[in-house]
């Protein structure tokens, strides 16, 4: 598998429900969440020592971006970390109201829609080869984008337009407008062109993908990310072109999220119509076939590849079949347990607010954590590398350099400014470094 | 001769059925037993949900808006 940077970004819906007598501001809960995180700091934007961004975002909620990590596997660790950043911040946060007098709750819940129609996203950053045509990269990839939504959707409650809910595969996917645009709040793409790539602007790009949903199961994460990333590897090799471009990628996005049967065939231009699962294997197939013919597939790639096959395949079985794995299966089958037991209706809000529930990221309430520890759920890495990785930066990238001075500078009690590509310490002996190269995780007069 | 073959048949007729009814039952029980394991994790399943599920369902559903987002 071919070297890359990969990043996620996760917004995540803040809930304070204040059932005390007394009138007290979300905001000030919102500050203690920050302080859970930021200990000693009235910040609301701070980069971590482990390397990772949490700030607030506009319309009071918190953001965390996983450091730069060059391995999948990494990328779902440093993700999950930041769950754990955030569940323990929420108890920080719960036993300060508490001293004040507050009869609250605080959730924190990394999903992509409320209530009201409001959605927030899951962005995806992958450092791509500047001297790929971006044209023909967006064509290529849109179908793909499209159809991910089998094995990656989180799953979830939408309105019918009738005044009740049904069940989609990706809550985000319905909130998505256009092909490609630099839009990310009125019109959402599903690729956008915002290009900071963080490193040689004459080498990289950054390619940044909003369409996907906030995963809480680490298999589908993996995949999502993986798959995403063997797809772009092939395209830059010049291994994959449009040959399934569709005839409406935004109406078939819809068309495919509204149906758990995964039947719905969508129209190509030309006028052949495919699953999506028809749509995936197409892309699994050109990737294998691709990367054989290059050579030895790495064991990166082959673990990818074949639990892309796996899913699929089972998808074409019988979707049930992966309700210990993949985000919508598994919230399917709860949901769907749930409801009969009870003999519910699927518009009863109980199930919504299970569905929200689901997303609740701390340890010991969320409903997809306690699934988790009640075996219920396959994870894909260790809860120990996951505690590790609240604290300690990828090994691999400059990550590794931005952890390792912001560490040093809280323990010397320096003012400092930091951001993706550098760190100045503000008082004397001023001093700035830059870190321009993402792969890179030795500094000058250092060795890796 | 007749007779002995109607009995011989007969009795390796019964020994048969009984060899079928005795998967059969078997197999019943496992059926059995399958289905009292998958309505006792059903149980479980949702015994776990009601100690979590928040109350007033309806309100925070209702009450959870969150502008602002990507």
């Amino acid at each position: 598998m071919v070297r890359r940077i990969f990043g996620l970004e996760s917004e995540y819906g803040f809930v304070f429900q204040n059932k005390s007598q007394k009138a007290y501001p979300p905001e000030r809960a919102l500050e203690f969440l920050f302080q859970g995180i930021l200990m000693n700091s009235w910040s609301r934007d701070a980069f971590l020592p482990n390397g990772a961004r949490i700030y607030q975002d506009t319309g009071s909620h918190p953001e965390y971006s996983t450091p730069e990590c060059d391995r999948v596997r990494d990328v779902v660790v440093h993700d999950k970390a930041g769950e754990r950043i955030l569940s323990r911040a929420v108890d920080f946060a719960f036993d300060h109201l508490h001293e004040e007098g507050v009869d609250g709750s605080l959730f924190v819940l990394k999903n992509n829609t409320d209530s009201a129609g409001n959605s927030y996203g899951c962005h995806e950053n992958y450092l791509i080869d500047r001297n790929v045509t971006f044209w023909r990269l967006s064509r290529t990839l849109i179908p793909f984008f499209v159809t991910r939504q089998i094995f990656a959707g989180a799953g979830g409650l939408v309105p019918d337009g009738e005044g009740k809910v049904m069940f989609a595969l990706s809550p985000r996917a319905l909130h998505i407008r256009e092909k490609i645009s630099c839009s990310t709040t009125s019109s959402r793409p599903i690729i956008n062109t915002r290009d900071e790539p963080h490193a040689d602007p004459q080498k990289y790009r950054r390619l940044h993908i909003i369409v996907g949903d906030s995963n809480m199961s680490e298999l589908s994460n993996y995949l999502k990310v993986g798959a995403t990333a063997l797809v772009l590897q092939v395209i830059e090799e010049g291994g994959l072109h449009d040959r399934m471009s569709l005839e409406d990628p935004i109406r078939s996005i819809r068309e495919i999220s509204l149906d758990p049967t995964l039947t719905r065939k969508v129209r190509l231009e030309g006028g052949r119509e495919m699953t999506a699962l028809e749509i995936q294997w197409e892309y699994l197939d050109s990737v294998r076939s691709f990367l054989s013919r290059e050579g030895p597939v790495s064991p990166a790639s082959r673990e990818i590849l074949d639990l892309w096959e796996r899913v699929l395949s089972e998808l074409g079985r019988d979707p049930s079949r992966l309700s210990r794995e993949m985000d919508w299966c598994i919230k399917f089958r709860t949901m769907g347990q749930y409801r009969e037991a009870k003999g519910l209706e699927w518009s009863h809000p109980v199930l919504s607010m299970l569905d929200y529930q689901y997303h609740d990221v701390h340890v010991d309430r969320g409903l997809y954590n306690r699934l988790v520890r009640s075996g219920r759920v396959d994870r894909l890495v260790e809860e120990e590398e996951v505690l590790c990785a609240m604290e300690v930066p990828p090994q691999t990238t400059r990550a590794k350099l931005r952890g390792a001075h912001i560490r040093q500078a809280m323990k010397e009690h320096r003012s400092f400014t930091v951001d993706w590509t550098y760190m100045r310490l503000n008082d004397p002996p001023q001093e700035t470094v830059h870190w321009s190269d993402p792969f890179r995780n030795w500094e000058n007069g250092t060795t890796e | 001769m007749a007779a002995k073959d109607t009995e011989t048949k007969k009795q390796s007729g019964s020994t048969s059925s009984r060899e079928d009814q005795e998967p059969e039952a078997q197999a019943s029980a496992r059926t059995r037993q399958k289905a009292d394991e998958v309505r006792e994790e059903a149980d479980a399943l949702v015994d776990q949900i009601d100690e979590i599920l928040e109350e007033n369902a309806e309100t925070f559903v209702k009450s959870f808006i969150q502008k602002g987002g990507e």
